[in-house]
């Protein structure tokens, strides 16, 4: 079998690398990426390893790269994307990046910094023009009026002197347009009321220099009358931030300042432009090697963080670095270190030494792009004991075969097998996209399985007969004989009535799935409930006692054949003998009872319950007698029944006890030997004591009873296993009816959709077809949304559940770690995801 | 028993050689394997699933239960005469 079938086997290695060569060895490896490195400096300062320095250099590089990119996103510059990713670069060529990084971001900070006292400026000056036109309108406007109020009133010459009389001085600036109504309130405040304010809002946006924010400002003109007012006005608008423009009264002056200020503002457009220029050009030089630049400085990064792991050996002069790798890469990494010691000309070579060692392994599946989906659903419950059976192996099928089992229509099947071949026919243009939304990563991930799921979904809908909740007749159906014999007074006597399938034993079923005449029967739901749950619990039971069987596969690799014995067993016996025999019964019902023939007695209305049977056989009752029916289904059948709950029931004490008392019974064998080594005091103490212990590790992997385990303990773990797996032949078994209640659940929303919905859009008139058209809508949207996406979902969870708990729980032991190589690939996606 | 052998014998062979014939023919490579149990669990439970709906309708206790108007359509469209007065 593939490497699938359990995980990898793992070696510790020690690598003694020779200084000069580190840095290229490191690239090479990383590269490669397989080898974990482990930390032989934990307690070592990050600020006083040995290559911190390195470290720090690289921060810098990045920060700086950063930077350089934040100014590129400002100016919405691209950045292209890479396909093919360089190397990390050679220690020459790290000075050259550096000072060219170093210049770059020298040259753009200079330029970010004029560019923002040019805006500053620019903004001073558009908001001056903008003071300058209002205030003029208003002072143009107050002479109107001046001039009005002097046709008009009578005491009009008094009104002039009282205008020309008390001067009024006044304030412009222009303002924030949301500080606009505190301002008022605060002048009024403090003046008392004698300050009079003018605003004009200014239309145009104003730019922000240092954010870049667009600005709605207010110009404003407050005229007041005195000196100490003055005072006062001047510290509210600092205090609002407003900024306050010196403006002439007279009108000239007005409309000379106005037109200098035109002159600057159009010399200041053009200076802005050059050096926004200016700016694009040095961006655009560097755009091409930005991304060529991050990879690069990435992995320089990671190859001096992980170089500080290792240790320096002084006296032999060397690096000492320790990692786990797969056993499968071992010649690789061997070929590797030859190959860069060779080149890089060193007197010693490195190399590779394995060490054996009793620390637990990290587990790693090697896995391909379709397996790797399903590796992910296992892994998400719990990471494999290391070398322990791999349930994924399995799901492969398993997974979407119970999906289909709950998702079962042909229609909407094809919906989600044309999304999941969409997505793997097109899986290099779209991964090169790079879709950073998280929904679209976790369905792209699951691309496999979706394409799997809508394949088996297919299948299952061929069988349940359901097309978007309508049957197909293929075959042409076999009730027809049934509908024959109908004679026309039968048919009108009653409004429905039931076809009766006996009286003719030539009527053979439906050659694939059920049959298209249910689809229109009022009580196809009867029908297709007894065959679902059949079906569900055929398939539960058979499931399980695979999951059981998966046990066996550990117990033989982990050396623990006594458990075969003790525990896989009687678990199997207690399982078969009681819900098997149920799957059997089913079977015989399908066969031996029936409508045709005419001996009542395997007739329908004598057809037991299986679920009555079973209670009956578990409390050792008698049927009930009625209509003169046989009470079981064959002769021996009542003594067969009690043997098999005897067995069953026998079964629980050796589960109980078996394996507890073996382990007493083998310590108190070793203790025997223990003595008589004592006595003997020999040489053969050494090399047994050894081997025990080499042995007491074995079996300690997996349950971890070491031989210093209190026997209450083992006692006690193994009474909860056993009334843990007890109950849980009941409890799983009825879990696995939830196969039948979604596929119920996902037919009749389907039915409702289309009786609901779709059919109300058929009608004869002409308003039919366009009515028609919108309804289709509808009925599409919701099919999609509704029987698609959330029962798909629905499905979906409830498979992953019935694989984490009724399946794996028969046997995954799970306490492994995941195997996280040093990768150049795994770290560059780790810094693309954040 | 009401069931004719034509289906049942397509069905198994189709599955048998899926199942059991398939994986000696898969090519050597790092995932035959994989691709052999894939077959083997496909063939399995693929055929155990028609199996089950097969047997569930070879001996029918129950019919379906018909409006009039839906008997007679049927008797004059799949059926082999029609509901007539003459009958």
């Amino acid at each position: 079998m593939g490497s699938m079938f359990r995980s990898e086997e793992m070696v510790l290695a020690q690598l003694f690398i020779q200084p000069e060569a580190a840095y290229p060895l490191m690239s090479e490896l990383g590269e490669l990426g397989v080898v974990q490195f482990r930390d032989l400096n934990e307690d070592v300062n990050a600020f006083q390893r040995k290559f911190a320095a390195e470290v720090i250099r690289c921060d810098d590089m990045e920060r700086k790269l950063r930077y350089i990119e934040a100014e590129m996103h400002k100016d919405k510059v691209e950045i292209p994307y890479l396909a093919e990713q360089p190397k990390a670069p050679i220690p020459r060529e790290i000075i050259d990046l550096e000072a060219h990084l170093d210049k770059t971001e020298k040259e753009i900070l200079e330029m970010s910094e004029s560019s923002v006292r040019l805006k500053s400026n620019f903004m001073e000056l558009t908001e001056l023009k903008y003071v300058l036109e209002k205030t003029q309108s208003f002072f143009n406007e107050r002479e109107d009026s001046a001039i009005d109020s002097s046709h008009k009133a009578l005491i009009s010459e008094d009104a002039i002197h009282q205008v020309t009389r008390c001067q009024l001085s006044f304030v412009a600036g222009v303002i924030g347009r949301e500080r606009i109504p505190a301002f008022e309130r605060m002048l009024w405040r403090i003046s008392r009321g004698n300050v009079f304010l003018r605003q004009v809002d200014i239309d145009q946006t104003l730019e922000d220099p240092i954010t870049g924010n667009e600005m709605h400002k207010t110009v404003f003109v407050a005229f007041f009358q005195g000196e100490q007012l003055k005072g006062r006005v001047t510290k509210v608008c600092s205090g609002f931030r407003a900024t306050v423009y010196p403006c002439p009264n007279n009108t000239n002056e007005c409309q000379d300042m106005l037109k200098e200020v035109m002159m600057r503002l159009e010399d200041l457009t053009l200076i802005l432009n050059q050096t926004q220029d200016h700016r694009q050009r040095v961006l655009n030089a560097v755009v091409k090697e930005m991304s060529n630049w991050n990879i690069m400085v990435s992995k320089m990064k990671a190859i001096y963080y992980t170089m500080n792991f290792f240790n320096m050996d002084v006296s032999r002069k060397c690096l000492i670095g320790e990692g786990w790798i797969p056993l499968n890469d071992v010649p690789q990494v061997q070929e590797t270190l030859s190959e860069i010691s060779s080149s890089c000309g060193s007197s010693i070579p490195s190399f590779m030494n394995v060490i054996n060692t009793t620390e637990n392994p990290p587990t790693f599946n090697r896995t391909n792009k379709f397996t790797r989906g399903f590796q992910n659903l296992i892994d998400a419950y719990g990471m494999a004991s290391y070398r322990e059976v791999n349930p994924a192996l399995y799901t492969i099928i398993t997974f979407p075969f119970l999906f289909a089992v709950m998702f079962g229509d042909v229609g909407h099947a094809f919906i989600m097998l044309l999304f999941g071949a969409y997505m793997c026919i097109f899986e290099k243009k779209l991964e090169a996209k790079r879709i950073s939304s998280e929904v679209w990563q976790i369905f792209f991930g699951g691309r496999y399985i979706i394409l799997l799921m809508g394949l088996f979904s297919i299948y299952t809908g061929f069988i349940y007969n359901d097309i978007f909740s309508l049957s197909m007749n293929i075959f042409g159906t076999n009730w027809v004989d049934a509908v024959d014999r109908i004679t026309l007074e039968k048919v009108n006597k009653d409004e429905y009535m039931e076809l009766n399938p006996s009286l003719d034993s030539e009527t053979v079923p439906y050659p694939f799935g059920v049959d298209p005449i249910w689809q229109m029967s009022k009580n196809k739901i009867i029908f297709l409930n007894t065959f679902k749950m059949k079906l569900s619990i055929i398939f539960g039971v058979l499931h399980m006692i695979f999951g059981v069987s998966m046990g066996v596969v550990n117990y033989v690799h982990f050396k623990k054949k006594f458990s075969i014995f003790l525990e896989f067993l009687p678990q199997i016996i207690f399982l078969v003998a009681l819900f098997g025999w149920m799957v059997v019964m089913m079977f015989i019902k399908f066969v031996r009872y029936g409508s045709q023939g005419t001996d009542y007695r395997i007739g329908s209305s004598c057809a037991p319950s299986i679920l009555i049977m079973f209670i009956n056989m578990m409390l050792f009752k008698e049927p009930t007698q009625h209509d003169n029916c046989d009470l079981y289904i064959f002769e021996f059948q009542p003594t067969l029944q009690m043997i098999l709950v005897v067995v069953g029931v026998l079964c629980i004490p050796v589960m109980l006890f078996g394996k507890p008392i073996y382990i007493i019974l083998q310590r108190k064998k070793k203790q025997n030997m223990q003595s008589n080594g004592d006595v003997n005091r020999g040489m053969e103490m050494q090399p047994e004591s050894i081997e025990e212990r080499a042995a007491k590790k074995q079996e300690s992997d997996g349950h971890g009873h070491g031989d210093d385990e209190p026997i209450s303990e083992v006692f006690i773990y193994q009474a909860i296993h056993t009334i843990e797996y007890v109950l849980s032949t009941v409890s799983h078994t009825a879990s696995y009816l939830r196969l039948w209640a979604l596929s119920l659940a996902h037919s009749q929303l389907s039915e409702v959709l289309w009786t609901m919905v779709m059919r109300q859009g058929s009608s004869t008139s002409f308003t039919g077809a366009p009515f028609l058209f919108v309804v289709f809508a509808f009925w599409a949207f919701l099919t999609i949304a509704i029987l698609v996406m959330m029962e798909g979902l629905s499905a979906f969870l409830h498979t992953l559940r019935l694989h984490w708990v009724e399946f794996m729980s028969k046997f995954f032991i799970g306490l492994g770690y995941p195997f996280q190589p040093y990768s150049f690939k795994d770290i560059l996606n780790e810094s693309e995801d954040d | 028993m009401g069931a004719s052998y034509i289906p049942f014998i397509v069905f198994t062979t189709l599955w048998a050689i899926v199942g059991i014939v398939l994986p000696f023919v898969v090519p050597k490579g790092p995932n035959r394997g994989i691709i052999q149990v894939v077959l083997m669990l496909t063939a399995a439970t693929c055929w155990l699933f028609w199996l089950c709906c097969y047997m569930a309708q070879m001996n029918p206790l129950i019919g379906p239960k018909l409006d009039r108007h839906t008997i007679m359509i049927l008797a004059k469209e799949w059926g082999n005469s029609p509901i007539t007065l003459a009958k």
